[in-house]
C-alpha cells in the first residue's frame, strides 16, 4: 500500500503516520522507500530523530516521539526538510499545531495479531484528488 | 620520563551533554589512559545549582547544561587551560543542532587556548570505550554496539579499520527496550527498568520469538517488540516481571549468539560490549559465559563508559590526533556520518 503511495508523491510533501506502538509506522515507511526506489536499509529514527535517504526522490524520516514541547521542534528545521524530497513523520500529530498541510495515515490494530486497518486523511484539496484515484488497495502486504 | 597528552572531550550528539577530561601517559609506545573526569549531565541534574534541568534530546538542553558540565569537569580533573593539549567534540552522528552545540563550543576553546580541535564520530567513540581500560587491547576484536539507535557488529580489525558486518534492519536493540518499557507503562528510559524488572520474573516463563536467530549476522526487534505487545493484549494479566525477563532473554539471547557467531567467522581473539545497552545485567553475564566457552577475551567496559560518556570520545580523540593532528576550525557537524569503513 505504501509502494502505491510512493508512486503518488511528489517533491514538498508531508505524510504524518499515527498509530500505536508495534502498529507498522516503520514498516509502512519502509514500504513507501521501495517505492521511491530508495537502496539504503530504513530502520527506525526514534533515537536518532532523523534519518534521510536517496532514492527517486530525497526520503526524510523523522520521528517525533520522543520531542515533548513544540518549541523543540525548531531544531528539526522542517521548513528547509519540506523544501525538497517526501518527508514522513512517524508520531507526527504530537506536533500538529506547527505543521503545514498534510496527509495522515494512521494504523490500527485488527483482531488478529498481523491485521491492520489503514486510514487516510487530509484537508488538503491537493491529496484529496490524489487519494481518490488510488482506490483498491492489495491486502497481504507485509514488512 | 613520559609523555602526557592532555585532551577536553565534548558530547552534544544525543541526550546526555557530557564533559570529559583524558589525560594519555605514553612510556616508549606503551599507551596509559587515566580518565581525569567524565561528568554526565544526567548526573548532575540532582544538584540544585543546575535547576533540576531533565536532560533531553533538544539542543536547548544541551546549550543550558553545557556551561555548568564543563566547569565541573575542570574543576574535578584539577587542571586548567594551559594542561589542555587539545580539544575533542562529538561531529556526528546526531541531530545538527545538538551536535553543533558541542562542536562550537570545542572549536571556540581550542582557538582561545591555541590547541588543535579534533572532531569525532561518536561511534568511534563507543568502540574506543574498551580501550579507556584496556589500552593494552589487541586487535582483531569484535564489538556489539547496542544502544537506542544503533545495533552493530563491527569487525575491529585494526584502530581505525572497521567493517560492519551486521545491523539492524528495523528497530535498535535499545529501542526495542525502551518501547517494550513504555507500552508496560514502566516509564523512561525503558532499558534499566526492564533490566531491573526482570530480575525479579522467570525468563522461561513466556519465550518470545528470535527474530532472525539462524539468518546471519543482522538483526530485527521490531517483530519481538510487536511479539511483547500481542502477548498482553491477548493475556492482559500476564505478569510485568514474567514479560521484562522473556523478553529481555530473547534480545539478548539473538545479541550473543551473533557476536560469537561473528567472532568464529572472522576468527576474532576477544569480543568487547559497547553502548548503553551494555550496562544491561542479563547481556553482560551472558556474554561473559558464551565468551568464556569459546575461548574468547571477553571485554566489558564498566557501565559508565558504555552509556554516552565524553571520555570514551576523548579516548578516541586521542588516537585521532596522533593519526590526523587537529582538524580545521571550517569543519561542521555531520547528522549522517557513517563509521569510517573499509572499501
Amino acid at each position: 500500500m505504501a509502494e502505491r503511495l510512493a508512486a503518488v508523491v511528489a517533491d514538498g510533501d508531508l505524510i504524518v503516520l499515527a498509530g500505536d506502538l508495534g502498529a507498522g509506522k516503520t514498516c509502512f515507511t519502509q514500504g513507501l522507500g521501495r517505492g521511491l526506489q530508495v537502496a539504503d536499509r530504513i530502520t527506525s529514527p526514534t533515537f536518532t530523530i532523523h534519518s534521510q535517504y536517496r532514492g527517486r526522490l530525497t526520503l526524510n524520516h523523522l520521528d517525533v516521539y520522543r520531542i515533548d514541547q513544540l518549541e523543540d521542534t525548531l531544531d528539526l528545521d522542517l521548513p528547509e526538510l519540506l523544501e525538497s524530497g517526501v518527508t514522513v513523520i512517524e508520531w507526527g500529530e504530537q506536533i500538529d499545531p506547527v505543521l503545514p498541510d498534510h496527509l495522515v495515515v494512521r494504523i490500527e490494530f485488527g483482531d488478529a495479531d498481523d491485521d491492520r486497518t489503514l486510514s487516510f486523511e487530509s484537508s488538503d484539496p491537493r491529496w484529496q484528488e490524489r487519494l481518490a484515484g488510488m482506490d483498491g488497495f492489495g491486502e497481504g502486504a507485509s514488512c | 620520563m613520559s609523555e602526557v597528552t592532555t585532551v577536553l572531550a565534548i558530547e552534544t550528539s544525543c541526550d546526555e551533554t557530557s564533559v570529559a577530561v583524558v589525560r594519555r601517559y605514553r612510556d616508549s609506545g606503551n599507551d596509559r589512559l587515566e580518565v581525569l573526569s567524565n561528568i554526565v549531565s544526567s548526573q548532575v541534574e540532582q544538584h540544585a545549582e543546575f535547576g533540576g534541568v531533565v536532560p533531553e534530546v533538544a539542543s536547548r538542553a544541551h546549550l543550558e547544561m553545557l556551561e555548568p558540565v564543563l566547569t565541573s569537569a575542570l574543576s574535578e580533573a584539577g587542571v586548567g587551560r594551559s594542561d589542555i593539549d587539545a580539544v575533542v567534540a562529538t561531529h556526528g552522528p546526531g541531530l545538527i543542532g545538538a551536535l553543533l552545540i558541542g562542536v562550537s563550543e570545542a572549536k571556540a576553546l581550542a582557538l582561545a587556548w591555541g590547541v588543535p580541535y579534533v572532531g569525532v564520530n561518536h561511534m568511534e567513540g563507543h568502540l574506543f570505550a574498551t580501550f579507556l581500560e584496556r589500552p593494552d587491547l589487541k586487535p582483531p576484536l569484535v564489538v556489539l554496539l547496542v544502544s537506542g539507535g544503533h545495533t552493530l557488529i563491527v569487525h575491529l580489525e585494526d584502530l581505525g579499520r572497521y567493517r560492519i558486518l551486521g545491523s539492524t534492519i528495523d528497530d535498535a536493540a535499545g529501542e526495542a527496550f525502551d518501547k517494550v518499557a513504555r507500552y508496560l507503562g514502566l516509564g523512561y528510559p525503558g532499558g534499566p527498568l526492564v533490566d531491573r524488572l526482570a530480575s525479579t520474573g522467570d525468563r522461561e516463563a513466556i519465550r518470545f520469538p528470535r527474530g532472525m536467530m539462524d539468518e546471519g549476522l543482522d538483526f530485527s526487534f521490531s517483530g519481538m517488540k510487536t511479539a511483547v505487545i500481542n502477548y498482553v493484549r491477548a493475556n492482559p494479566d500476564a505478569s510485568d516481571a514474567d514479560l521484562c525477563a522473556g523478553f529481555q532473554e530473547a534480545v539478548v539471547d539473538v545479541l550473543v549468539t551473533k557476536t560469537m557467531r561473528a567472532a568464529e567467522q572472522v576468527g576474532a581473539r576477544g569480543v568487547c560490549l559497547g553502548g548503553g545497552v551494555a550496562a544491561n545485567s542479563r547481556l553482560r553475564e551472558r556474554f561473559a559465559e558464551e565468551a568464556e566457552r569459546r575461548d574468547l577475551d571477553a571485554l566489558i567496559p564498566d557501565r559508565a563508559f558504555c552509556t554516552d560518556n565524553a571520555a570514551m570520545i576523548g579516548a578516541a580523540g586521542l588516537w585521532r590526533l596522533d593519526q590526523e593532528g587537529g582538524h580545521d576550525l571550517d569543519g561542521g557537524a555531520t547528522p549522517n556520518l557513517r563509521l569510517p569503513e573499509l572499501a
